[in-house]
């Protein structure tokens, strides 16, 4: 009887492992290879939107029943910013309600209401330190990790999201882990094998072909629903393809659609293995460690590329690091300084679904896609601007602000000045100096200073940016291997 | 921020120290930024509770939001004169209750720095003092800012409006 039960378990085992595999193959796999699409994805997200507005309208319930107030979160900051207007500007308002006007500007008792005003503000919500934590939703996901009203939660809705667990651990998580793994070994091995062709145009088409299938695979791994905009303005051969930075995943994002040249350091590992292979059927750049930090070498290579119109665009994030997706941080100027059309592209996540921003400072790499796997989606916008050139008379500082501008406007990010670097970083004092430069032009008038820029980063920020523009290699992130 | 919220400078006691304000990108660029963090903080304590957070900035609540009190309640933490003395001990770090021409000097190099030379700094200090002090004690007195002070409009220049 025993032998009898244990047979019969590996029976049902072997047809359920059968079963799954060829869902698996017909339902994803086939479609990837091919390119087409069967539309469950975007079923699915309805679905998973209409149970969302569910599950916060009983919280929402719940919380009037207890005639308590749901913690909303403050997507425009908690406090009313005023315009900002220049420090000279708010000086003369402070001093035009004060004494007599006099004949040359000096110092007032009252100048330090700016400052301190300025400064409580920033306590209470300054624009820089929360890009780089995640941002908070409106309506609750059903996952732990963004709810901040548990004791709102009634027994239906536990059962819901006890539901949504088992759903997501049981049966996506390894779903996608198997899709991921097929996608990487296929990548790993295929591009090897189109190395070895000696004809080179075959190679190249069949290049495009394996990247454009194992990234689509990869995209099915993550089940992101990607809406691409504008397609018609999509990067050509020559070019730099420039976009603000999220997550590693915007790589993949974007390679799905077309293919690209990447720009990265070399890594050991898995990641290395990738690298080694992928470069065997397409000219990606690749760094060693010691070459980053020679901008000249660097931006040679850059050039070298883009010059050869027969090589694929060159994919940047001239941001250097993640940022969470509600904002445009300053772009590095390298990029900007080669001769070519830029091509700016902007990636817009929804964070409904799963909140995509990599926080590499509470999170590991594979901690982060650990998560991502285990998330309902991963929805994004992808728009595909029209392509720049640099002007007349315009340096590469400007350049890389009027993309940065184009590129916030689209995706509906807010522009802002400063340096993602910042991130880990502490303020330069060049910040202050800026500050205190601005008062003391108030004060004694102006002095002759050396050039003005209007800008509150300095020059010698951009020194900076001579580690590559591509993200991963300053994380310190191991693909643990 | 959001002190007991989600904010990035939560610390685990639920008490904030001076080098958790240091995390607040945009106040390390202001140049009175070190003297702010250390209104929060009461002389000779390190740390700050959420309840002494909030009273210090409740100083900067809008003056028209307080409800009229009669004369036998305290007054208000962001009436106009409890503004003033926020700002004045911006400026009296000994907190003996007067500007003296030193601790003037001291706010106006924080401000300036590397921009002024020093006779200037000496200069503005002396015509700052020399407009403000009324008694010719060589320091400004509580009375003396707050005379000074009378045309500014306080109750706008440091109000900070909270969306509700």
């Amino acid at each position: 009887a025993a032998s009898l039960l244990s047979v019969s378990l590996r029976l049902c085992l072997g047809i359920s492992i059968t079963a799954w595999l060829t869902l698996l193959f017909v339902f994803i796999i086939v479609p990837a290879v091919l390119g087409v699409s069967f539309g469950i994805r975007r079923l699915y997200m309805r679905t998973l939107l209409k149970i969302f507005a569910w599950a916060t309208s009983r919280m929402e319930m719940g919380a009037k029943e207890k005639n308590q107030q749901l913690h909303k979160p403050y997507s425009n900051g908690i406090i009313a910013k005023e315009s900002p207007s220049s420090l000279q500007q708010e000086l003369q308002e402070l001093r035009g309600s004060a004494s007599c006007p006099r004949s040359e500007p000096e110092f007032e008792m009252a100048d330090i209401f700016y400052f301190c005003r300025r400064g409580v503000e920033s306590i209470l919500d300054d624009e820089v330190t929360k890009r780089f934590s995640a941002q908070e939703l409106e309506s609750w996901n059903l996952l732990t990790r963004s709810n901040y009203n548990f004791r709102h939660i009634s027994l239906r809705l536990t059962v819901l999201w006890g539901l949504g667990v088992l759903i997501r651990y049981g049966i996506l998580l390894p779903l996608r882990v198997t899709l991921a793994i097929t996608g990487i070994s296929l990548l790993v091995v295929l591009t090897t094998l189109v190395g070895f062709l000696p004809n080179r145009e075959l190679r190249f088409y069949l290049s495009e072909k394996v990247h454009l299938m194992c990234f689509r695979i990869c995209v099915r791994a993550l089940t992101a629903i990607i809406t691409y905009h504008n397609r018609e303005n999509k990067p050509k051969n020559g070019g730099i393809c420039v976009s603000n930075h999220t997550t590693p995943i915007d790589v993949i994002i974007l390679a799905n659609d077309g293919c690209y040249s990447m720009v990265g350091q070399v890594h050991g590992g898995l990641m290395g293995m990738m690298q080694r292979a992928m470069v065997k059927s397409s000219p990606h750049i690749w760094f060693e460690r010691s070459e980053v930090k020679d901008r000249h070498l660097v931006a040679k290579r850059l050039s070298d590329h883009v010059a050869d119109k027969t090589k694929q665009p060159i994919l940047i994030f001239p941001e250097g690091t993640c940022i969470n997706n509600t904002s445009v941080m300053m772009f590095k100027k390298g990029s900007f300084e080669i001769a070519c059309t830029v091509y700016p592209v902007a990636i817009k996540y929804d964070p409904r679904f799963g909140d995509a921003f990599w926080n590499s400072s509470k999170f590991g790499l594979v901690n982060y896609l650990l998560r991502m796997m285990s998330s309902w989606a991963i929805v994004c916008s992808v728009w595909y601007l029209p392509p720049m050139n640099r002007e007349e008379g315009e340096d590469a500082m400007q350049f890389a602000n009027r993309v940065k501008a184009a590129i916030a406007a689209q995706g509906g990010l807010v522009d802002l000045i400063w340096d993602g670097g910042l991130k880990r970083a502490k303020v330069k004092d060049a910040f202050k100096e800026e500050q205190q430069k601005l008062y003391s032009k108030v004060l004694v008038g102006e002095q002759d200073e050396g050039e003005q820029s209007d800008d509150m980063h300095l020059e010698d920020e951009n020194q900076e940016e001579d580690e590559n523009p591509e993200d991963e290699s300053n994380q310190d992130s191991t693909k643990g291997q | 921020m959001g002190f007991n919220g989600t904010s990035p400078l939560l610390d685990q006691r639920g008490e904030l120290r001076p080098e958790d304000f240091g995390a607040i990108r945009e106040l390390s660029m202001n140049p009175i930024g070190d003297r702010i963090i250390s209104a929060f903080f009461s002389p000779g304590k390190e740390t700050v509770d959420f309840a002494s957070f909030v009273r210090i900035l409740a100083h900067f609540h809008p003056t028209e939001t307080s409800r009229s009190r009669d004369g036998v309640q305290p007054e208000p933490a962001n009436s106009r004169t409890r503004k003033l003395k926020f700002a004045f001990q911006l400026y009296d770090q000994d907190r003996d209750g007067k500007i003296s021409r030193e601790e003037l000097l001291q706010v106006l190099r924080t401000m300036l720095e590397m921009q002024v030379t020093e006779e200037q700094l000496q200069s503005i200090a002396e015509r700052a003092i020399q407009e403000a002090d009324l008694d010719q004690d060589d320091a400004i007195s509580f009375d003396e800012f707050r005379k000074s002070l009378e045309k500014v409009d306080i109750d706008h220049k440091m109000s900070i409006r909270f969306l509700s």
